[in-house]
C-alpha cells in the first residue's frame, strides 16, 4: 500500500525558533538548507533558512506527517505559497522577545490566511527567556481576538513541540466540527 | 529609439524621475487592462494628458476641477461642442465664466488627478515616444515634476507599509465583537462610510474597493484605520476564492481525514 503523506507549516519572522521547533521532534535529522547571514541580521543569528526546513515522523506503517519549516527572511517569500500547499494547517511562531518583528508576524499571518482556509496556531516562543512578553501581551500587540489559539512554547524542548503540535490538531478537529454545522 | 518597458519592472515614480532629470519632450503611452493614458511632457514638464484615445473636453476638465457647476458644464459643453479646446477657453474667457488662471489651474488639477491615480498602477505597458506632441487644439501647462515624485514616492512607501499590514485585497471583513459602538457616534469621512456601509463577509476588500470607487491604497488606507481602531477584523470570504497558482482545498470532513488526523494525534502523545 502507498503511503500516505500530510502536511504541517511553520512559519513566522526570521529567528523565532521554526527550525527549533522541527528539530525537536522529527524523527530525522532536519533536512536544512541553513546559510550564513549577512548583513544587519548577522548580529541576530549567524545563520539562517534559505529554502525550507523539513522535518518528519512516522504516524504508522502507510502514514507519514511532514513538517515543513519556512524560510525566515523576507526576502525568500517567494517560497511561502509553494510550501503552504496541501497543507493540514500552519503555525504562525513569534519570538517573544523581540516585539520588533511581532508586526511581520502579522504581515506572515494574514497572508497564510489568504493562501488556504486551513488552521491555524500562533506560537510564542522563546517563553522562558527573561525578557519574553507575557502571552496576554503579545495577544494584544498581534491583535488576535481570544477565540484564536496563542501558545506559550520553548522550541527546543520536545514536551512544549508536542503541546503545540497537538493543540493544531484539536485546532482542525474543531475546524471539522464547526464545518458542519 | 522609443522608450519602452513595464510598470512592474520600473515604476511610474521612476519613469517620471528619468523624464524630468532628462528634461525629456514627447508623449508617454500606458496601457493597463482596458485602461489607456497618454502623457505630454514639454522639457521635462507634464503639459497635457488624455484619458482613452482622446482628450477631455475643457469645459469637463473645469467641472472636475470644481470651477464650473455640473449644470454649466452641461450647457456649455453643448454650446462648445465644435469647439477644440484653446477656441472653447477663450469661449470661456471671454463670456467671464473663468480668467485665464482658473483655465491652467483646472488644467493642472487634472493632470495633478491622472498623475496620482498612475501612482497606484504596478502593471502596464509604457512606451515613450520622443519629441511626439498633443494635438494643436490642446491647451498645454507647464507642470513641474518634482513635488509629484516626491508626493508618489511618498505614497509607494505608505504602499509598502499599508501592504504588509494587509498582504491581501482578496480577504473579507467583518465588525468585532468589540465593535458594538454606534458607527453614527464616530467622526468617518464619506468614503469610510462608503466602505462601512459595504462590509460583510461576503465581500472582498477588492470588490469593496470597486463599488466604493476607491484605488489600492486608499481601500487599505481606510481599512487599516478600522483595524487600528479595532472595529473590523480580516477574514476569509464566505464564498471561496481562486488564487494565483495550486488553489488548495480546505480539509474535507470525512470519515477517513479524521482518521488520519486521529492517528496523527496519538503518534504525537507517543512520542
Amino acid at each position: 500500500m502507498q503511503t500516505q503523506t500530510v502536511k504541517i507549516v511553520v512559519t513566522g519572522p526570521f529567528n523565532a525558533g521554526k527550525t527549533e521547533l522541527i528539530r525537536s521532534i522529527s524523527e530525522i535529522n532536519v533536512v536544512d538548507t541553513e546559510r550564513k547571514v549577512t548583513g544587519d541580521e548577522e548580529k541576530i543569528k549567524g545563520s539562517t533558512t534559505v529554502a525550507m526546513d523539513f522535518g518528519r515522523i512516522t504516524v504508522d506503517n502507510d502514514l507519514v506527517l511532514f513538517l515543513f519549516g519556512t524560510p525566515g527572511q523576507k526576502r525568500f517569500d517567494f517560497m511561502w505559497e509553494i510550501l503552504s500547499e496541501g497543507m493540514l494547517g500552519f503555525i504562525v511562531m513569534v519570538d517573544s522577545t523581540r516585539p520588533e518583528t511581532f508586526r511581520e508576524a502579522r504581515t506572515i499571518l494574514e497572508t497564510f490566511k489568504a493562501y488556504a482556509p486551513t488552521p491555524y496556531i500562533i506560537v510564542a516562543n522563546k517563553q522562558d527567556c527573561q525578557d519574553a512578553w507575557s502571552i496576554e501581551d503579545i495577544r494584544a500587540a498581534l491583535r488576535l481576538d481570544q477565540n484564536i489559539k496563542l501558545l506559550p512554547c520553548i522550541a527546543r524542548k520536545k514536551s512544549s513541540v508536542k503541546t503545540v503540535l497537538l493543540e493544531l490538531l484539536y485546532a482542525i478537529l474543531e475546524d471539522m466540527d464547526a464545518a458542519k454545522e | 529609439m522609443a522608450l519602452k518597458g513595464n510598470l512592474s519592472d520600473f515604476s511610474f515614480v521612476q519613469l517620471l524621475n528619468l523624464i524630468n532629470l532628462a528634461k525629456k519632450t514627447g508623449a508617454l503611452t500606458i496601457e493597463s487592462g482596458n485602461w489607456n493614458v497618454k502623457l505630454f511632457f514639454r522639457n521635462g514638464k507634464l503639459s497635457s494628458a488624455f484619458l482613452g484615445r482622446e482628450s477631455v473636453p475643457i469645459v469637463r476638465i473645469m467641472a472636475r476641477a470644481r470651477l464650473l457647476s455640473g449644470s454649466q458644464a452641461a450647457s456649455l459643453a453643448e454650446k462648445y461642442k465644435n469647439l477644440g479646446d484653446k477656441e472653447a477657453g477663450i469661449s470661456l474667457m471671454n463670456s467671464g465664466h473663468l480668467t485665464q488662471g482658473q483655465i491652467f489651474s483646472g488644467i493642472e488639477f487634472y493632470l495633478k488627478e491622472i498623475v496620482r491615480t498612475l501612482f497606484t498602477w504596478h502593471e502596464g505597458a509604457f512606451d515613450f515616444w520622443i519629441s511626439e506632441l498633443p494635438p494643436k487644439e490642446v491647451i498645454q501647462v507647464d507642470l513641474g515634476l518634482e513635488s509629484l515624485i516626491l508626493e508618489g514616492s511618498r505614497q509607494i512607501r505608505e504602499l509598502e507599509d499599508l501592504t504588509s499590514e494587509i498582504p491581501s485585497l482578496d480577504m473579507s471583513l467583518r465588525f468585532t465583537e468589540r465593535s458594538s459602538v454606534d458607527f453614527h457616534q464616530l467622526n468617518l469621512n464619506g468614503a469610510e462610510w462608503r466602505v462601512v456601509s459595504f462590509i460583510n463577509p461576503n465581500s472582498t476588500m477588492r470588490q469593496i474597493a470597486a463599488a466604493a470607487r476607491l484605488n489600492e491604497i486608499e481601500i487599505r488606507r481606510i481599512v487599516y484605520n478600522l483595524l487600528q481602531a479595532g472595529l473590523v477584523e480580516i477574514v476569509r470570504p464566505a464564498e471561496p476564492i481562486l488564487f494565483k497558482g495550486a488553489h488548495i482545498s480546505p480539509l474535507v470532513d470525512t470519515p477517513e481525514q479524521r482518521s488520519i488526523i486521529h492517528r496523527v494525534i496519538n503518534r504525537i502523545k507517543s512520542l
